[in-house]
């Protein structure tokens, strides 16, 4: 009786099978580009796992791992409750080289790598995701766009400041566009050899303690997204006002503020890259701050999960620790696994990155991944700790506000899927 | 003298992390564990660092004895502002039984081949707390000594140390070259800033042998067994004074 429904059996799997065989082949040429394998001088091929730091960044990560438990964990409970960030903080970041990882030691940078800053990221979120973003945002926008655009003569003057005591606002945002970024209405006229920018800004990050801002600007409203440039404006000139931070749910000490630009006298000197060129430059650099931000929520998630972990295997109910009823072992294994796949998704964006490789799909899957992952953590971590966690006496309740903020700015997470989606869609073109 | 100092520093398990010991009661576990530089030899590093910004000395030559991962403490140290590294391979059986007689025997060799001004440890390591790598290397090399050192101030070419001891604070002033162990309260060190921690990759880190100094590092001790501490027992509350006075001849301790 057995014997004909195997055969029945196996003969429809085969015909399932062969379509899903082709369906697999298929996938597997059109999913993330496969590069040329790696080989050592033996021609032996090996392919470390996703974490394996070089020795280099085993060193940065252990040391911002001690700065961040020793220098900024004291801070972080009443900078948070007067959301206003400690100057000490402020210094002592500049002290350790953490503002200018990637800037060259010429111009008194680190001289480290991409990923090393991803790591140092993930290092601060664990301890405060509002250190983390001020860190990321120095790192992975205003530096690079200076590292890569800048004439001899704007590197010189400030990305040794950058790295030693200024820090920097990038301001794309207004209050009329979000997403839809492009529709900015903040207009630089051309007068002879300077500009005139009118208009104003928001949600601009860092903007109350920055020494510099790359703001987006149109310089001609009829070319549509093609006018927008990027000047570089130093924060004592005439007409930029900084208005009153925002009173925020989470990542409290960062400051978050809206500009208003007054008849503000910008040089033509000034011009960060090409004129009308700002789109590109703004669209180039998110891409790359995304994993910073990936890097920040999954530092944020780790974090909270550190400090809730050890609660749960001391507090006792019913004659046995909370962490051994099977029901709470479970939940906790599916959140490790989701806090380890979002870390392995922004190692793996921040390596193809790092390697030249086409990144962007990566990045956003590791934003919009970790972003989820982060509220998820924070959630259960919450309800893990019961009533204690419902309390500011603990730091878990600070995690769960600062996260929100991840599924919304550097592009929201309908952004993210939308640009994936774009991704996947040409993949299939041919 | 060569304006040189030799620090010695030594990689334990992390001061955080909770020991435990093999089951089979052989030693404590160490695969897998965090480990990092010993407390009181990076307090060693910062003050040869420290002096050698304010232009007291001129290089700072740090020596760790240990398998390859003795190179990680010595970057660290490097990363901290030594000027080279010296790492004495030392491995397997050999590295379970080095102790602090071997370690000195090395250090003196190395005091000598370098021409130091002076060596500067920790005063102690956090995991066998012997408390005598120091005082023997001093012996082996019939120089003065200065341990448990909570400040050092040089004079001329003699060495102040203030000393802390039982009963308070003592200062002694010691010829060159010599030998200082660094107690806790000598400095608190600094971090590794970043950009130290590359600057650190350029500097020069040498391998030697303990047999290449001519030192023979066999051990004449044997552990024969290492077991945790008791587990704390609760204690007994009683009445009365004739109450405690009697549980104590009980227990045998009056």
């Amino acid at each position: 009786m057995a014997a004909p429904l195997v055969r029945i059996f196996s003969k429809s799997c085969r015909q399932i099978c062969r379509p899903w065989g082709a369906c697999q082949a298929g996938w597997r040429s059109r999913s993330t580009h496969p590069a040329t394998e790696t080989s050592t001088d033996q021609g032996v091929v090996s392919f470390p796992p996703l974490q394996t730091f070089s020795e280099e960044e085993s060193m940065m990560r252990e040391a911002v791992k001690k700065y961040a438990q020793e220098r900024i964990a004291p801070f972080v409970s009443k900078m948070d409750e007067n959301s206003a960030m400690d100057q000490e903080v402020l210094t002592s970041l500049f002290e350790q080289g953490l503002m200018g990882i990637e800037i060259d030691p010429e111009y008194n940078g680190t001289g480290s790598t991409f990923f090393s800053s991803i790591l140092v990221i993930e290092e601060l979120a664990k301890v405060d995701p509002s250190v983390a973003v001020l860190c990321d945002i120095q790192n992975t926008l205003i530096n690079t766009l200076f590292s890569n655009l800048g004439t001899a003569a704007q590197k010189e003057h400030y990305l040794s400041r950058l790295s030693t005591d200024m820090i920097g606002s990038f301001c794309l945002s207004e209050a009329e566009s979000g997403s839809d970024a492009f529709s900015l209405k903040t207009r630089a006229e051309k007068h002879k050899d300077y500009y005139i920018i009118n208009g104003s800004k928001m949600w601009i990050s860092n903007a109350e303690h920055a020494g510099v801002f790359l703001v987006m600007a149109n310089v001609d409203p009829s070319a549509g997204y093609k006018g927008i440039t990027c000047f570089i404006v130093d924060r004592d000139t005439e007409g930029l006002e900084i208005g009153k931070k925002e009173n925020k749910l989470g990542l409290r000490s960062s400051s978050t503020c809206p500009l208003n630009f007054d008849n503000v006298k910008v040089p033509e000197k000034n011009i960060l890259g090409q004129i009308g060129h700002g789109y590109k430059y703004a669209i180039g650099m998110l891409n790359e701050g995304r994993i910073g931000i990936a890097a920040q929520m999954i530092g944020l998630a780790q974090g909270c999960f550190d400090n809730t972990i050890p609660y749960t295997r001391q507090r006792k109910q019913f004659g046995q620790r909370i962490f051994d009823f099977q029901g709470l072992q479970h939940q906790i294994a599916h959140v490790a696994t989701q806090i380890e796949a979002g870390r392995l998704l922004t190692y793996n964006a921040a390596r193809l990155k790092e390697a030249g490789r086409p990144f962007i799909k990566e990045a956003c899957m590791a934003k919009y991944f970790t972003a989820e992952v982060a509220s998820l953590t924070t959630s259960k971590c919450i309800e893990w700790m019961g009533g204690v966690g419902f309390t500011k006496d603990y730091p878990i309740e600070k995690y769960y506000r600062d996260c929100k903020i991840g599924t919304i700015y550097e592009g929201t997470t309908n952004i993210q899927l939308s640009t994936m989606a774009k991704f996947i869609d040409k993949e299939y073109d041919h | 003298m060569s304006g040189r100092v030799l620090v010695g520093v030594k990689r334990v398990i992390d001061y955080a992390v909770k020991i435990r010991v093999k089951p089979d009661n052989s030693c404590v576990v160490t695969d897998g564990v965090k480990h990092s530089m010993n407390p009181f030899c990076e307090i060693a590093v910062e003050e040869a660092v420290k002096m050698k910004e304010k232009k007291l000395i001129k290089e700072v030559v740090v020596v760790s004895c240990g398998p390859q991962q003795a190179m990680e403490t010595i970057r660290t140290a490097l990363a901290m502002g030594a000027d080279r590294g010296i790492h004495v391979e030392v491995t397997g059986k050999d590295y379970e039984n080095l102790g602090p007689l071997q370690v000195s025997k090395i250090m003196a060799a190395l005091a000598k081949k370098e021409d130091v001004l002076f060596v500067i440890l920790g005063k102690q390591a956090i995991d066998d707390d012997c408390n005598q790598t120091g005082q023997m290397t001093a012996a082996l090399l019939d120089w003065p000594q200065g341990t448990f050192a909570s400040e050092l101030s040089m004079e001329g070419d003699k060495i102040k140390v203030v000393r802390e001891i039982d009963g308070g604070l003592e200062t002694v002033k010691i010829n060159t070259p010599a030998v200082i162990t660094a107690d806790l309260r000598l400095n608190t060190p600094r971090y590794a800033t970043l950009p130290n921690i590359m600057k650190a990759k350029k500097k020069k880190i040498a391998n030697v042998k303990p047999a290449d100094l001519g030192v023979d590092i066999t051990s004449r001790l044997e552990v024969l067994r290492v077991d945790e501490p008791p587990q704390r027992e609760a204690g007994v509350k009683v009445e009365t004074v004739d109450d405690l006075v009697a549980r104590l001849k009980e227990a045998g301790r009056i």
